[in-house]
Order: structure tokens, then C-alpha cells, then sequence
């Protein structure tokens, strides 16, 4: 079994850690939350976000594939990183097409769900309104790229937990978009199912359960219910889990 | 920026959504055809993934562009799905989703072409072919073209390259006029007049790296007689620091690798990164034609040093024409114990190198995005650690360096540390090569000391009424006036080679313009800042350079000038604003000039908005405008 290796402080409050993990890691496991989008701790470290940014001994640093080191001082949620992470979550609002009231996934949304967090009040930069694909093309399931944020959590959910490798990122630049292993492109012809890690794991609305709506009221949904404080998707995604097991 | 031209290219190359297939047939491929590609392309790479990128160089350079059904036959054949070969094919600018003419221009795009007109040379031939403004090619098939990012000739540009196979220099009028005139008689590219694809060495001034003959084992001898670890003392007491751009030193980047563990069945492997992406910088191109067996030399002795077995040189695409000399060279070395098994009949001592060509991405000029590139991957940037001294290519411990750095290596192990040490300054020893462009009168590659101001480089190329000086390209720092006595060397201002002159008649908001231009193109699209945050740099220049700039625009850049230093997951995006941030502190009045609207205003005409809305209403009285602002 690993054992503690040492120890850091994060905001103040001391964090042990074992061998090989990274800061986010070693915050998670201790009950503490850095704000993420990325990152989930059943897959492969990312780094594309860059919503967890923190400063490790004054350097900025990504909390999600960092190492943690000994008696290092990190801290998180500063004035100054909240504001790099407004204008990040700005950044990613402006880019995709993100209409909250008209999405099913908001109150249990993690994009959402950080923008209150770190308050964020508006899109802040000129929308790009980007003509993207929606994909009804699946039995069970929805895709719609108008929200997608290349987190690429779908991507490696289905390579790492599914094996299946139903999606993978292609173009470049503000062209990199998600696509569907299927030879009509479509999620109709993939090889994905409605129990895949991959359909449940989407931080943002972009995959979604069909003829599920309203499931949960609006004004009561995780997000809903605990608005100020710190949620995290890791909550948000087990709860899926349970939710979508049972049904 | 010229309007009404070519839309970048980076806009005509994206991959077209998965699904959409509306693909014409290419004009000359059949389906049979096609197949006999791919089934070449795969038997001459085993059918191996990490092959996946020369595979698809091979494949295109026969059918020109990659249709669909190519892909997914490629996929079967290396064991991928179709959606990860399609990810690859749509990162690199070089491969073609979509058909291109029977000859495909692309342009270098650099600040400098600009400034010698290759966008009005574009429009030439554009307006010759009546090319549709997306980039698609000509009715007939003859012709397509589009925009580069900086091919490598900016010292006798405007340069063009033609199907990725060949370049064109010195695009004149009446040379792109000849130009044309062959392209509608139908004859093919490599019977164009040989003068028109020279490249010019242009070395002004040559010292221990240029001067000297190509090694051909000179050095390998001293280094066998000496044994590596004394051979690793003397590059450490050389302080050699590689030429890239970071500085790293490069003894002890070799020293890491060497003690790293080699996993069963592998090896060590040293990596020659001759991508030269940087606008601007073209020493590498005149090293690898005048100095390919020093080159090589330097990678060997470091195979010696690291004991590694297995070498590549990554070549970028736009490079292409140098290939044939460079495998020359690495068959005569072959034949003459210079590569290969037991190396200078030394048993045990086995190295060989093979060469990658790239496929037109900036980004793997980043040390860890072209090992993902050799792995015939996506070019993104891996997470750090593990450094690639560790593990690197394949999982296995790899050095990557600069070509400049494997020549410096050479040298050294040649002529010993005092003739190195005895060039340059303390913290920057020996020679660096700069690539001198612009607005001066001999542009191009001079060998100097560390050391040597910017000023006594202006002197040398002949560069009268200076501006700026861009040094090591847009990553790197643009320089004013007051600023010309400071010294080119790692202690005061580092270059990785690029030295790019701006006369007082140049507009240095335009020339960031361009560099934003640039590092929007060529983000990998990974990470949120860079991928969104240089799009947005570029849409407030371009809003800026439209006339609808106002102070709250240029707090806007900033923030997102503060954003990029620090948040991206790689070294470039941290550099994408640079010139950004160059230019404002330094040319702030070419800014001003564009910041003349009191309050902020959208980056459109908002009344020019309503144009369609009075067409239906068949109105166009007062009333059915706007209020204008101001």
C-alpha cells in the first residue's frame, strides 16, 4: 500500500499526499476542492482546461498534472486565480454556443456551476455563435457540439473505462472540434451506448440521456441547492452514475 | 491586412464535420488508383502507427489530397479507428481533406512576404485562374492555392511552395506571371526553369560552425579515443546551451538521458528538431545543406554519450526539398562506417538514423509535440514530467535538440572546449547563427559571437533607418530603438535565431497584427487560452485594424496578454502575445491611431447590419437607420 509522503498546504489548510500524486489528487482525497473541468479521477490527467491553475511557491501551475511536492504552499483561490479562471470559463462561454435556460443540463451543469462559483455575471467577450452539428442520430442519446468545451472527457472515458474509442478531437486551433467514430460521423452508427462511461461522463450538456427532461425541477438541482459553495463535478458525475445505474 | 484576397488557410484546411461528405472526386485519382496507394504508403511503413504521419505525406504526395475512404483504409491498415487517423490528418495544415488543384500554391504568409507583396501576388494568380475565394480549386482542377505560415525564405521571398514537393522564390510580378503561363499550359511543376526553385545559402559571415568542412568523423574519433564520460566533461566545460530557444544546458540534458533506464527491449534516442517553424529563421535550412554531415556528426558523438541506438532528424514539411541530399548524406555516411552497426569499427557502437518530414505545425517545434508527431500522433504538447530524458520517444529516454546545438556539439568534440569558450561572452559561450531578414540590404545568415549587439548586426546586414528588430521571431522580443546596444546572448536577450529588421516605414500594430494572425493559426487547440485566447487577440486586431477600436479594447488585450503568460499547457501559447506586448509597451502610437472611437463599439457596422432587413421592407428612408454613434 503507499504511504504519506509528505504534505503541502493549500489555502492554509495542510494537505498529505502519497507518492506520485498530483496536487488535485491529493486535494480531492482530502476533501478539499480545486475547480476543474477536465479532470475526473477515474481518467488519465489532461490539462486542457487550465481551470485549475494555482500557484505552487508563487508559480502558476496546473493543479491536475502537477506533482505535489512537500511543505510546498499552494494556493488556490485567490483573487488573482479566480480572475484568470473568470475569464477562462469567459473564454469557453464565448466559444461554443451556451444558452443555460434552454439546456437540460443546467443547476447540474459543471461549466455552470464554476461561472457562479468564481462570478462570473457575463459572457464578458463577443460570443463566436459557432454553426455547430446537433446529433440526434442515437437512440438513447444527444449530442449537441453547441456546448461541447473539449475537455475531452468522453474521449478518454471511452478509450480508458469503455475501450471503444467512440470519440476523438480533430482540426486545430479555435477549427478542434470533437468527432464520432462512425463512418457516417454520426452517433447513430458508433459503437456507443446509453451505459457507457463515456454518455455519462460530459461535464456540460453536450451528451445527454434522451427523453429525460424535467427529471429534477429547476430550482432544486445540485447546483441549485448548494449555489456558493464549492461543488465540483466529481459529485455531479457519481451521482449520474447511481442515477442513470438505477434507471 | 488586405481584404478581398484569400481567406487563411487555416480556414480552408480544417476538417469538414464527420458526416458531411460532400467531396468531389479528386480530378485525377480513381477509387482503384487510391487503393494502390494506400497499400504502398502502408507496406512502406510495416503498417505501423507511429508511422501514421509519413504515411499520410506518402499517401498525399501521390493523390494529392486524402479522401475519405483513404483514411479509413489507412486505419484499417495501421490498426486505429478512423475517427483518431481523421484527428491526425486534420491537425497537420499540410494534408488535404478536401480536393486541391493539379498544382496547389501555398504562400508563405510571414510579415516579411507581406511586406514584399505576396498578398498582391496571391490575387494574381487568384484573378488569373478565377479561384472561388474558399480556397477550392480552380472549375477545371488546374489550380488551387492558400496561405502558409513562414516557409523558411523570408530572405528571398516572396517564396511559394508548390504541391509540398518544391519551392519558388523570389515571386516578383512578371515571375508570377511566367508562373501562370506554365500552369495553363499544363506543364507540370518540376519542369518549371530551375532557376526559379533556387535557394540561396546567403552565409555573410561564417565562423567555427559555418567555416570549417563538414565532419566526417573527425569528431567521432576524438570522442572514441577520449571515452564519453570525458567527452561529457569537455561539453559540460564548453557550456554549450542548446539553440532552440530555451537554453537548456545541454551537457546536462545529455547526462539526464544517459543515466534514465531503458526499457527492455529498447533504447536511448536522440532526436534532431530541424522544424524550424519560427518566422523569420532560416539558419537551420543553410545548416542542413552546407553542414547536413556536421549535422549528423553531432547527432552520433550524442549517441555515443547517451548510448542510444536510434536516431531521427524531424524535418518539417516545407523543408521537403532537402530531402533526397539528406538521405544522400546519410547513405554515404552508411557506406562509409560513419552510421550503422559498429561505428567506426567500434564493436557495440550501433546508431542509425531515419528522417520524419512534418506536415506544416508550428507546434512541434515544442520538444514534446514532435515526439508525439514521430509517434505519428497530433501534435500536442505532452504533460511535463516525465521529461522526454526520460521518457521520451516510444516510452523510451530521448534527447531532442536543435540542429544549431548537434553542429555546436561537433565542434566542439572536434576542435576542444577552447576554441568554443574563446568565442562569446561568459553564460553565453561560442557562436550563434542568426537568420537576418527584412529591411536591410544583405538578409541572411551571419555567424557571430554571443555577445554582439543588436546595433552591430544592423551595421553588418546594411539596414538603414531601423525601427524594431524582431529577435528570435514572434516568440521571442521585439526590440526599439534605444534598445539597439543591447547584446544578443542568453544573459541579456536570447534568440533562438530569428533576427527580422522593420524600417521606420513599416506599421509595427500591422506587423503584431500578423504575428496574432500567426499564433492563432497554429495553436494546437489543446487548452482553453491559447486555443480561445489567441483567436480573441486576433479578432480585436482585426477589429482594430477596421477602424472600431476603443481604449476598452486595448484593456482587453491586455487581460488577455496577462491570461496567456503563465495559464497555457505549453511554452508557445505563453509566448503568443509577445509581439502583443512588445509592441504596446514600445509603439503605443501605432496602437492610438487605431483607438480613436470614445466609447466602445461592437466589431461590426451594426447599421450595414440592417441592410437585409431594409431590402425586405423595401425601406430606406431615415428612419430605417440607425442613430450613427458619436
Amino acid at each position: 500500500m503507499t504511504s504519506i509522503a509528505g504534505c503541502f498546504t493549500l489555502d492554509g489548510a495542510p494537505v498529505p499526499f502519497e507518492e506520485g500524486q498530483t496536487v488535485m489528487q491529493a486535494a480531492t482525497a482530502a476533501g478539499l476542492a480545486v475547480p476543474h473541468l477536465c479532470w475526473h479521477p477515474a481518467l488519465g490527467q489532461s490539462g486542457a482546461c487550465r481551470l485549475c491553475t494555482v500557484r505552487i511557491d508563487g508559480r502558476l501551475a496546473a493543479a491536475c498534472t502537477t506533482p505535489a511536492v512537500a511543505d510546498a504552499e499552494v494556493q488556490c483561490r485567490t483573487g488573482e486565480l479566480d480572475g484568470r479562471r473568470r475569464l477562462l470559463l469567459q473564454m469557453l462561454f464565448a466559444e461554443g454556443n451556451h444558452f443555460c435556460p434552454g439546456c437540460e443540463k443546467s443547476g447540474d451543469c459543471a461549466l455552470q456551476s464554476a461561472a457562479y462559483e468564481v462570478g462570473m455575471t457575463s459572457p464578458h467577450f463577443e460570443e463566436f455563435f459557432p454553426d455547430r452539428l446537433v446529433d440526434a442520430s442515437h437512440p438513447d442519446v444527444w449530442l449537441d457540439l453547441n456546448r461541447c468545451i473539449l475537455c475531452k472527457l468522453c474521449v478518454r472515458a471511452s478509450h480508458e473505462i469503455d475501450g471503444k474509442d467512440v470519440f476523438a478531437i480533430a482540426g486545430y486551433g479555435i477549427g478542434a472540434h470533437l468527432i464520432v467514430n462512425a463512418p457516417s460521423g454520426r452517433l447513430g452508427d458508433s459503437a456507443l451506448v446509453a451505459r457507457d462511461f463515456a454518455t455519462r461522463v460530459c461535464p456540460v450538456g453536450a451528451i445527454l440521456p434522451k427523453r429525460r427532461g424535467f427529471a429534477v425541477p429547476i430550482g432544486s438541482r445540485r447546483h441549485d441547492l448548494d449555489a456558493g459553495t464549492t461543488p465540483g463535478h466529481v459529485h455531479a458525475v457519481a451521482e449520474t452514475r447511481t442515477e442513470d445505474d438505477r434507471g | 491586412m488586405p481584404t478581398g484576397v484569400l481567406p487563411p488557410s487555416r480556414e480552408t484546411a480544417q476538417a469538414p464535420p464527420a458526416g458531411r461528405g460532400n467531396h468531389r472526386d479528386s480530378p485525377a485519382a480513381t477509387g482503384h488508383e487510391i487503393g494502390a496507394a494506400v497499400a504502398a504508403a502502408l507496406r512502406r511503413h510495416g503498417g505501423r502507427r507511429e508511422q501514421l504521419v509519413q504515411i499520410l505525406c506518402d499517401l498525399q504526395a501521390s493523390t494529392r489530397w486524402l479522401p475519405p475512404g483513404a483514411l479509413a483504409a489507412v486505419a484499417q491498415g495501421v490498426g486505429l479507428s478512423p475517427a483518431i487517423v481523421l484527428g491526425v490528418a486534420s491537425f497537420y495544415r499540410f494534408f488535404h481533406l478536401r480536393p486541391v488543384g493539379r498544382v496547389h500554391l501555398l504562400w508563405s504568409d510571414n510579415v516579411t512576404d507581406r511586406h514584399r507583396g505576396n498578398r498582391e501576388r496571391a490575387a494574381q494568380v487568384a484573378r488569373a485562374f478565377d479561384l472561388p475565394p474558399d480556397g477550392s480549386p480552380s472549375s477545371d482542377g488546374r489550380i488551387s492555392q492558400g496561405f502558409a505560415s513562414c516557409t523558411g525564405l523570408p530572405d528571398q521571398g516572396p517564396a511559394v511552395l508548390v504541391n509540398q514537393q518544391q519551392v519558388v522564390t523570389r515571386l516578383d510580378a512578371s515571375r508570377t506571371d511566367a508562373m501562370i503561363d506554365l500552369i495553363r499550359q499544363g506543364v507540370a511543376p518540376d519542369a518549371w526553369p530551375a532557376e526559379w526553385s533556387r535557394v540561396d545559402d546567403a552565409v555573410h559571415r561564417a565562423d567555427v560552425i559555418l567555416d570549417g568542412e563538414a565532419l566526417r568523423g573527425e569528431a567521432l574519433r576524438r570522442v572514441l579515443a577520449s571515452g564519453a564520460p570525458g567527452a561529457l566533461d569537455e561539453l559540460e566545460a564548453s557550456r554549450l546551451r542548446g539553440r532552440g530557444g530555451a537554453g537548456f544546458p545541454t551537457a546536462h540534458k545529455w547526462r539526464l538521458c544517459r543515466a534514465a533506464a531503458v526499457p527492455e527491449g529498447g533504447t536511448r534516442v536522440v532526436v534532431c528538431d530541424a522544424d524550424e517553424g519560427e518566422p523569420g529563421t532560416f539558419k537551420d535550412r543553410v545548416l542542413l545543406r552546407r553542414q547536413a554531415d556536421t549535422v549528423l556528426e553531432g547527432m552520433t558523438v550524442a549517441a555515443r554519450l547517451v548510448e542510444a541506438r536510434r536516431g531521427f532528424i524531424y524535418l518539417r514539411g516545407e523543408y521537403r526539398f532537402l530531402l533526397d541530399e539528406l538521405e544522400a548524406v546519410l547513405a554515404r555516411r552508411r557506406s562509409t562506417g560513419l552510421l550503422g552497426a559498429d561505428i567506426l569499427g567500434t564493436p557495440g557502437f550501433h546508431f542509425d538514423v531515419e528522417i520524419h518530414l512534418g506536415a506544416g505545425a508550428y507546434v512541434c517545434g515544442e520538444e514534446s509535440a514532435l515526439l508525439e508527431s514521430l509517434e505519428g500522433k497530433r501534435g500536442t504538447p505532452r504533460i511535463r514530467p516525465p521529461f522526454p530524458m526520460e521518457r521520451g520517444y516510444l516510452g523510451q529516454p530521448t534527447i531532442v535538440n536543435n540542429v544549431e546545438t548537434f553542429c555546436a556539439a561537433a565542434r566542439i568534440a572536434h576542435l576542444g572546449v577552447a576554441a568554443w569558450t574563446s568565442r562569446g561572452t561568459a553564460d553565453s559561450t561560442g557562436t550563434k547563427l542568426h537568420s537576418v531578414s527584412g529591411d536591410c540590404e544583405r538578409p541572411g545568415v551571419y555567424e557571430l559571437p554571443y555577445g554582439v549587439s543588436v546595433r552591430d548586426v544592423l551595421a553588418l546586414c546594411g539596414a538603414q533607418d531601423t525601427q524594431a528588430v524582431q529577435v528570435g521571431g514572434p516568440s521571442g522580443q521585439c526590440l526599439a530603438a534605444p534598445e539597439f546596444d543591447r547584446r544578443l546572448a542568453f544573459e541579456d536577450v536570447p534568440t533562438a535565431g530569428a533576427f527580422t529588421v522593420f524600417n521606420a516605414r513599416r506599421d509595427l500594430f500591422e506587423v503584431a497584427h500578423g504575428y496574432s494572425h500567426f499564433f492563432a493559426h497554429e495553436s494546437c487547440g489543446f487548452c482553453t487560452p491559447c486555443r480561445v485566447g489567441t483567436e480573441l487577440v486576433l479578432r480585436r486586431f482585426d477589429k482594430l485594424a477596421s477602424g472600431y477600436g476603443s481604449m476598452f479594447d486595448e484593456a482587453e488585450l491586455r487581460e488577455l496578454e496577462a491570461l496567456l503568460h503563465g495559464t497555457t499547457h505549453c511554452g508557445l501559447g505563453a509566448t503568443a502575445t509577445n509581439p502583443l506586448r512588445d509592441t504596446l509597451l514600445r509603439f503605443r502610437p501605432a496602437y492610438e491611431r487605431r483607438l480613436q472611437q470614445p466609447r466602445f463599439v461592437p466589431a461590426f457596422d451594426l447599421d450595414a447590419e440592417l441592410a437585409p432587413a431594409r431590402r425586405a421592407t423595401g425601406r430606406d428612408d431615415p428612419r430605417a437607420h440607425l442613430e450613427r454613434i458619436g
